[in-house]
């Protein structure tokens, strides 16, 4: 039918005047803050960085198999049951029971209220998979027991990740989870990513420990190389003080030597666990380490009971800074690699969006034009149609505050083209239909009709390419994927609302006229 | 109306296209994709000097200094733009592109690293998966839909047209060796959308031809089909392929691939829709038949 209700021929104008109003809202400055929403852009084309972090957890499962082994053994020995041959090869604890002790062992790892090996409900598994041999049992974690390990350190990582990016201070950082052992990093307008990567390429872990005077390594001793010299010492294994006792950290300015140096305060578990390991050493060098090298080795002078001191280390204030920095955020439970960046410079971003205008404009006047000169009065209608769909399509992106990127504006402009399918769709079908029916008005509703099976399919087909892109798309192609796809939904709001209305008044006031189309 | 003898060319374009895929299917396998760093790993870096007397070889041989690997240098676009693609990426050194961008402004002068991208191995081989996974897909949402909607030779003849128009496609990015990234990966799968699209059109109307025509063999039936429907086929290519012309000439470096992926798919959509699509439902047979004992069931 032709005929349209006045109702629909308000509510259409308020529709697309409401999303028109979005649409413009990118262009002016408001400060209603309901109303001045806009779209945000990519970091394609913002400029900024992308990086993808994964955690190297291998650090922190033989560090938890180490612990778990002291852990058996302590539990059995409360037990009264001796065991044997502890042993830990790649991922698997080994150990071995007496004969007579086999049953309680096995019942006392296998049991679900079993404390040694936890059970965990909402999985139907243990925390270790156990296999028994003989008299010999080999521990590992079970799949649950390590997602829950990795759900875990991950948890810890992006804490540290978050506090880290914040205390340098960028704008509207984005960090999210990805899968059991990555971590997202957005940070939009980031000029320079090298001081973050570097910040978070450190694992940041700082203990204190004493220099042994022994020329060889030894029991109990390792050896560590220096951060910024060719020099090694061996330290003894003790750990006195550790980063988690720090309360804060911060750079100043050494008065007597006028060195940059980092001040730290303990906490009282720290302060306390410092003074006495100072008293007691007196004279010997304090090493302070961190991941794995040496940054200084003051000689302890006289105990430090105060609970605050300072590493030296030949500090530019930059490195003092950051290292304080680090020291704050505390310290990641195991290394992250940077496995994937991307980053773009912000002129690079601001080049993309002139381009990507340029095309459009170019892109729309050259199909209007194409349009107006195929079919002149409904070439007109169809380009008002096309021009309020890319209204539509872009309040309807400012109101989502989706993500517009460079391949997103791309889809815009594949939109424009692909538009006005529907329409031609619909105007050829209604110069056939005109061609055995002399009464223009049955034509025209006769070709709306009959198009519309056909159009449905067509654009089905484009949305599920859309949809497919968008579930296993990643940043820029998503933006490409939603513009599309959206781009069909506006695309056949105007051709059956607003092109159809024009096309109704037009051919009611036009009746008379011999060849319309 | 117009009235073109599509059909006697049947047998010779189809001779074109199996030449074509055969072509495209060899140096595929032969020579494959010019895969980019989204799929092979490595770094991608693009650069801006400030001396304009800097040429790809002073730029190569600043690169090929610093061990890298294989290092390839294109220029992009402007005088002084460059793309440089090395396979090395170091996930445990934070400083690596600091150290980088130090030595070659020490050996060429200043340079602007405009675009960064460093891709891990572990992360390309998963996008490569998940892009293979993701054409597969629409392949397969498209085969269900069309099958849903049609009869099983009109599904065949749909899926081979758009088999057709992807393998042609990344044979011509074969040959060319033009990069495969991410955003080729999204531009075939809007080809596989575009050339659905035209493909049902066009069915659409053969369907509704052999309910009106009981007598017409579907040799003349698709013929007639393909002509009623012709002018829409050439406006809707020719505005999208407009709005395509637009972003390959002005939107950029960035999008040229992704642009000139989706020309190509749209001409062989358009293509393949009139001389795969309905050749095939010539071979099988198709009568009207076939239709109504789709609808008594």
């Amino acid at each position: 039918m032709l005929y349209f209700s006045k109702l629909r021929i308000i509510s259409v104008i308020i529709f697309t005047i409401i999303f028109s109003y979005f649409a413009l809202s990118n262009f002016t400055k408001l400060d209603d803050r309901f109303f001045s929403k806009n779209i945000n852009l990519g970091l394609d084309l913002q400029g900024g960085s992308y990086l993808l972090l994964e955690i190297d957890n291998r650090p922190v499962i033989t560090q938890r198999l180490q612990a778990k082994i002291i852990e058996l053994k302590r539990y059995f020995k409360d037990k009264e049951i001796s065991l044997k041959n502890f042993s830990l090869n790649g991922d698997i604890i080994t150990f071995e029971a007496k004969e007579q002790d086999l049953e309680q062992v096995s019942k006392l790892l296998n049991d679900k209220e079993s404390d040694i090996n936890q059970y965990y409900q909402s999985y139907k598994s243990h925390e270790f998979d156990v296999i028994e041999n003989n008299n010999l049992f080999n521990l590992n974690y079970s799949r649950y027991g390590l997602v829950l390990l990795k759900n875990a350190s991950l948890d810890q990582a992006i804490e540290i990740v978050r506090r880290r990016v914040d205390e340098v201070g960028t704008n509207e950082p984005n960090i999210l989870k990805r899968g059991n052992d990555r971590i997202l990093v957005e940070l939009p307008g980031l000029d320079d990513p090298n001081r973050i990567k570097s910040l978070l390429g450190k694992t940041a872990n700082l203990t204190f420990q004493f220099i042994t005077q022994n020329s060889e390594e030894s029991f109990g001793t390792e050896k560590l190389s220096f951060e910024d010299e060719d020099r090694e010492a061996i330290v003894s294994k003790r750990i006195i003080l550790s980063g988690d006792n720090l309360v804060d950290a911060k750079p100043t300015m050494n008065s007597q030597t006028n060195e940059t140096v980092v001040s730290f305060s303990l906490d009282r578990v720290g302060a306390k666990k410092f003074g006495k390991a100072t008293s007691t050493g007196v004279g010997k060098q304090l090493a302070i380490i961190l991941d794995g090298k040496i940054i200084s080795a003051p000689t302890v002078r006289e105990p430090i009971v105060g609970g605050s001191g300072q590493i030296s280390g030949n500090f530019t204030f930059q490195s003092a800074t950051d290292l304080a920095l680090l020291l704050r955020s505390g310290a990641l439970p195991a290394p992250l690699n940077i496995i994937e960046e991307r980053t773009v410079g912000p002129d690079l971003g601001q080049d993309s969006i002139d381009a990507g205008i340029l095309s459009l404009i170019i892109g729309f006047l050259l199909v209007i034009i194409f349009m107006i000169y195929k079919y002149r009065a409904f070439g007109l209608i169809a380009n008002l149609a096309l021009i309020t769909n890319l209204f539509l399509l872009i309040g309807i992106l400012t109101l989502f505050e989706a993500t517009l990127t460079l391949p997103g504006i791309a889809g815009i402009i594949l939109t424009v083209g692909m538009a006005v399918d529907a329409n031609v769709l619909i105007f050829e079908r209604i110069k056939e239909e005109t061609k055995s029916e002399k009464n223009p008005i049955i034509a025209f509703d006769a070709g709306y009709t009959k198009s519309r099976t056909t159009i449905l399919d067509a654009n089905i087909t484009t949305l599920i390419a859309a949809f497919i892109l968008f579930f296993m798309g990643s940043g820029p192609v998503k933006g490409f994927s939603v513009t599309l796809g959206v781009g069909i939904l506006t695309t056949l709001f105007s051709v059956y609302f607003i092109a159809r209305l024009l096309t109704s008044l037009y051919v009611v006031k036009n009746k008379e006229k011999e060849q319309l189309l | 109306m117009n009235n073109i003898s599509f059909n006697k060319f049947y047998r010779k374009f189809n001779i074109l296209s199996l030449i074509l895929i055969t072509t495209s299917l060899i140096f595929l396998i032969i020579k494959g994709l010019n895969y980019g760093v989204d799929f092979k790993g490595g770094t991608l870096i693009e650069l801006r000097t400030t001396d304009k007397t800097n040429n790809i070889t002073m730029i190569r041989d600043s690169f090929n200094q610093m061990n890298l690997g294989d290092v390839s240098v294109k220029k992009f676009g402007n005088e002084t733009d460059f793309i440089v693609k090395f396979e090395k990426q170091n996930s445990n050194d934070p400083e690596f592109i600091k150290n980088i961008q130090n030595k070659l402004s020490s050996s060429i002068g200043d340079v602007d690293f405009r675009r960064v991208e460093n891709v891990g191995p572990k992360v390309s081989s998963e996008l490569l998966k998940s892009g293979i996974i993701a054409i597969s897909l629409s392949l397969a949402a498209m085969l269900l839909y069309i099958w849903i909607r049609f009869e099983w030779q009109f599904s065949l003849g749909a899926i081979l047209a758009i088999f057709h128009d992807v393998i042609i496609t990344l044979g011509i990015f074969s040959i060319f060796s033009l990069e495969i990234n991410l955003s080729i990966v999204a531009a075939v799968l809007t080809i596989v959308g575009y050339s659905m699209n035209d493909t049902v059109v066009i069915f659409d109307r053969v369907r509704e031809n052999l309910r009106k025509y009981s007598d017409i063999k579907i040799f003349e039936l698709t013929n007639i089909s393909i002509n009623e429907t012709l002018s829409r086929t050439i406006i809707t290519s020719v505005t999208t392929l407009l709005a395509l012309l637009s972003i390959y000439l002005f939107g950029g470096e960035i999008l040229k691939g992704f642009s000139l992926a989706m020309i190509l798919g749209v001409i062989f959509g358009t293509y393949s829709s009139i001389y795969i699509a309905n050749p095939i439902l010539v071979a099988l047979n198709v009568s009207q038949r076939t239709i109504v004992k789709e609808e008594k069931d």
